[in-house]
């Protein structure tokens, strides 16, 4: 009687609350937002807050005024806006983090004191670091008055208030734009398995490439989103924000990335010496890709906080500031502040599938690799 | 006989404490706006000394901290005995349509406010008839301020009408005045747009605007965002990044001609700034509206199924009463919404302020909730933020009429 032995009864036991308490707080409200996203709650004023409010189901309505409706372009933009932010913000941390980290390595005089110095940011919270850096980035804030100590005018940029953009482009043109995109990365695929001389890959790459890149021709130029182009970009406000966020989490990185230096056995560096290999080429053929795993941890880790982030926008930008708003932000004003409790829980969902994209494939390859060593 | 009195004290002690209430008052009244709330509730506990107050302030401006934490107590199914909320639509099209507030007609024909609140404001905070909530206090929002000196040197006067206005801003921008008209953060923006409406649509056309006799996507309202578009290009190109407060400064220090903002900027300019009326600042009605009151009130109203109902009364009671409207008003920098108040204890503006209350045509603000309910002004910021990147005045109507299709305004 494996199956009832005293320590499995004991795990049972143990375990037991945390997986109901779970399923009902964490899966359990999970598919009630989806369903509630699927539904009318809050499109009449009238029935938001009623006692016993009538809810209709209305399937994918509210996606479909999401990405299409005339009303839900400040959604559109807000999208646009998180895949800049979190590219520049993870790139920032990455670099900056690496950098200090290859730095601390060396170990300078006074190394503990760095240390503490470049992960201080980490342990105030995104509101408080989104209000000290609002004030430096006021029109007449700290940030614009630097040019000044060396006996230039004070600069005029408009680090949270600007409302111009770059790289922009018609949100009608997006399904063209993203079949183009994959059907190009499957050609390089097709190509790449021609090459090692696999058939059945480069068939089926080939094949789908095809697929959509005739798509792309052929149907993508006809088909409307909407009535009228409507453009989108990289709104230059956000610079600022990222730059408050890559100051505040990129000593997390440098964190990751010295531990993992640390880690790296001595025995190596000197092998790589003894083989004659110079700096340059040590980092680049020993050290860094054993770093490797740590940037991808540390990008699942970035990736999951920028694709949220909430707080410091509200704190540097206000919750009215279309030119720098988010998702997470769009969600609480839906929800909260116009009673449109379906239309926040689709906004809700789709920053959860977001999320997903990111953590889902981090957590099936740990889950192989501890398959792989059990 | 000392036995005798002490008993009856004794008796009399208890008898008080048994019919010790409480009431729980909720509002977003804190910092500046503080204190008048507090010679509120003195004035509530002079005549009721035997009711605990419990004043349950969540600061935040303009309620957005509290309305949040309303909506969870109301939902949670312990709400306030009486909360603050903006009279008109921003009560009514929030928790009068889902069927969560009293209505307070007999109290209106008790206490006689039928008659001391003008008739314009009683439309505008009730419907079918029926009012929902007693304002405490007014607030006028299309004043235009400006500096009186700076006006002189620049050699302009005051435009009368939005037309003249733009005409007045080219003038300005031939002597170097970059920005003749300050804005700030977005709904400053759209505090600006509702004065350009009303001005151009008049005051009539505004209350059709929102009874929905009148559609956005007609070519007059089309015509009007067309003005706001030009109205915009004199103003500052940093808006998003100011306060309210941060714009009035640009006034006083003349780096631009005019502001409009609601009249708490007056309460700024003597208190904070300790500049005189009409010499320190200067102020007119929005070009186009001078003979019209757009209001904004705070007011208290009653939900259903209020713990202690019978103190709530007497608390609304205190809050329309004479004494109480008068005693709130000076200290809050608003005046009384009773036509009746004693103006000795008011300042130069607001005199001006109380004198017009009772003369103008009176209608509501959209964007501080008296006319339009919270969904319809919360989204509205969007179609204002995109319009005045864009300029494109038939999309921002086509917009602004989806929303109000919407909410319920118009079918």
């Amino acid at each position: 009687m494996k199956g009832l032995s005293r320590d499995r009864l004991w795990s049972i036991a143990v375990l037991t609350p945390s997986i109901i308490l779970i399923a009902v707080f964490v899966y359990g409200f999970i598919a009630r937002s989806v369903y509630v996203s699927m539904t009318d709650w809050g499109n009449d004023p009238a029935q938001a807050l009623a006692l016993n409010p009538i809810i209709r189901f209305t399937g994918l309505a509210n996606y479909q005024d999401l990405f299409t409706g005339f009303l839900q372009g400040r959604f559109r933009q807000e999208l646009i806006s998180t895949i800049f932010f979190t590219l520049f913000f993870i790139l920032g941390c990455l670099g900056l983090g690496l950098g200090l980290a290859l730095i601390l390595d060396r170990n300078p005089r006074g190394e503990g004191l760095w240390r503490t110095i470049f992960l201080f940011p980490m342990s105030l919270s995104f509101i408080v670091t989104g209000t000290i850096w609002r004030w430096m980035l006021q029109p007449q804030g700290g940030v614009n008055q630097v040019t000044t100590l060396f006996g230039a005018p004070p600069s005029t940029f408009a680090w949270l208030s600007s409302t111009d953009s770059i790289w922009k482009f018609d949100w009608n043109k997006l399904p063209l734009l993203t079949a183009s995109v994959v059907g190009v990365v499957l050609i390089v695929l097709a190509v790449r398995a021609a090459r090692n001389g696999e058939r059945t890959r480069t068939l089926v790459a080939g094949a789908c490439a095809a697929l959509l890149l005739g798509w792309a021709l052929l149907i993508g130029p006809n088909l409307k989103l909407l009535p009228a182009p409507e453009f989108h970009g990289f709104n230059l406000a956000l610079i600022g924000i990222i730059i408050a966020a890559v100051w505040q989490m990129s000593g997390y990185t440098m964190a990751l990335y010295l531990a993992g230096l640390r880690g790296i056995p001595e025995e190596l560096r000197e092998a790589a010496k003894v083989d004659g290999a110079n700096d340059i080429g040590m980092y680049q053929h020993v050290i860094f890709p054993l770093l490797a795993p740590i940037t991808l941890s540390a990008m699942i880790v970035l990736g999951h906080i920028s694709l949220k982030i909430f707080d410091l926008v509200y704190a540097m930008a206000g919750p009215d500031n279309v030119n720098t708003s988010v998702p997470a932000l769009n969600m609480y004003l839906t929800s909260f502040r116009q009673n449109q409790f379906a239309l926040g829980a689709a906004i809700g969902t789709i920053l959860l599938i977001l999320v997903a994209f990111v953590i889902v494939p981090y957590l099936t390859s740990q889950f192989r690799t501890e398959e792989g060593k059990a | 006989m000392k036995k005798a009195l002490l008993l009856a004290a004794a008796l009399a002690v208890t008898t008080s404490a048994s019919a010790a209430g409480k009431l729980e008052i909720f509002s977003w009244w804190s910092g500046d706006e503080g204190p008048a709330l507090e010679a509120l509730v003195k004035l509530y506990k002079q005549k009721y000394p035997s009711v605990n107050v419990d004043n349950a302030t969540v600061s935040g401006g303009a309620g957005t901290n509290a309305k949040a934490v309303l909506k969870t107590r109301m939902l949670g199914g312990t709400p306030p005995d009486s909360f603050q909320a903006h009279a008109g639509q921003e009560l009514i099209g929030t928790w009068v349509v889902a069927g969560r507030m009293e209505d307070l007609s007999s109290l209106f024909k008790s206490e006689g406010w039928d008659k001391v609140f003008p008739k314009d404001l009683v439309k505008l905070i009730s419907t079918n008839g029926k009012p929902w909530s007693v304002p405490v206090n007014v607030h006028r929002s299309n004043v235009m301020w400006y500096n009186p000196a700076k006006l002189k040197t620049w050699g302009v006067t005051v435009p009368k009408t939005w037309p003249e206005f733009i005409k007045t801003c080219a003038t300005l921008k031939g002597k170097g005045v970059a920005a003749p008209l300050v804005v700030g953060e977005n709904w400053t923006q759209q505090h600006l747009w509702e004065s350009v409406m009303i001005g151009t649509l008049g005051a009539q056309g505004w209350e059709n605007l929102w009874s929905g006799k009148l559609k956005f996507s007609d070519p007059r309202v089309v015509g009007a965002f067309t003005t706001f578009g030009q109205v915009m290009d004199c103003a500052n190109k940093d808006a998003s990044g100011l306060s309210w407060q941060q714009a009035s400064d640009r006034i006083i220090d003349g780096t631009s001609a005019f502001n409009i903002m609601g009249d708490w900027a007056a309460g700024y300019f003597t208190t904070t700034k300790k500049l005189t009326p009409n010499a320190g600042f200067g102020w007119a009605a929005a070009p186009g509206t001078t003979k019209t009151f757009v209001m904004l009130a705070d007011s208290f109203g009653l939900p259903k199924g209020a713990k202690d109902r019978a103190e709530a009364l007497n608390w609304l009671k205190v809050l329309g009463s004479k004494a109480g409207q008068d005693a709130f008003n000076p200290l809050k920098g608003s005046i009384a919404a009773r036509t009746d108040s004693d103006l000795s204890k008011y300042n130069t503006y607001s005199k001006s302020a109380a004198a017009d209350w009772k003369s103008n045509k009176i209608v509501g603000s959209m964007v501080h909730g008296a006319v339009a309910p919270e969904s319809f002004t919360s989204a509205f910021g969007a179609v204002i933020d995109q319009f005045v990147s864009s300029k494109n005045a038939q999309g921002a109507a086509a917009a602004a009429q989806q929303l109000a299709v919407r909410a319920g305004i118009s079918k």
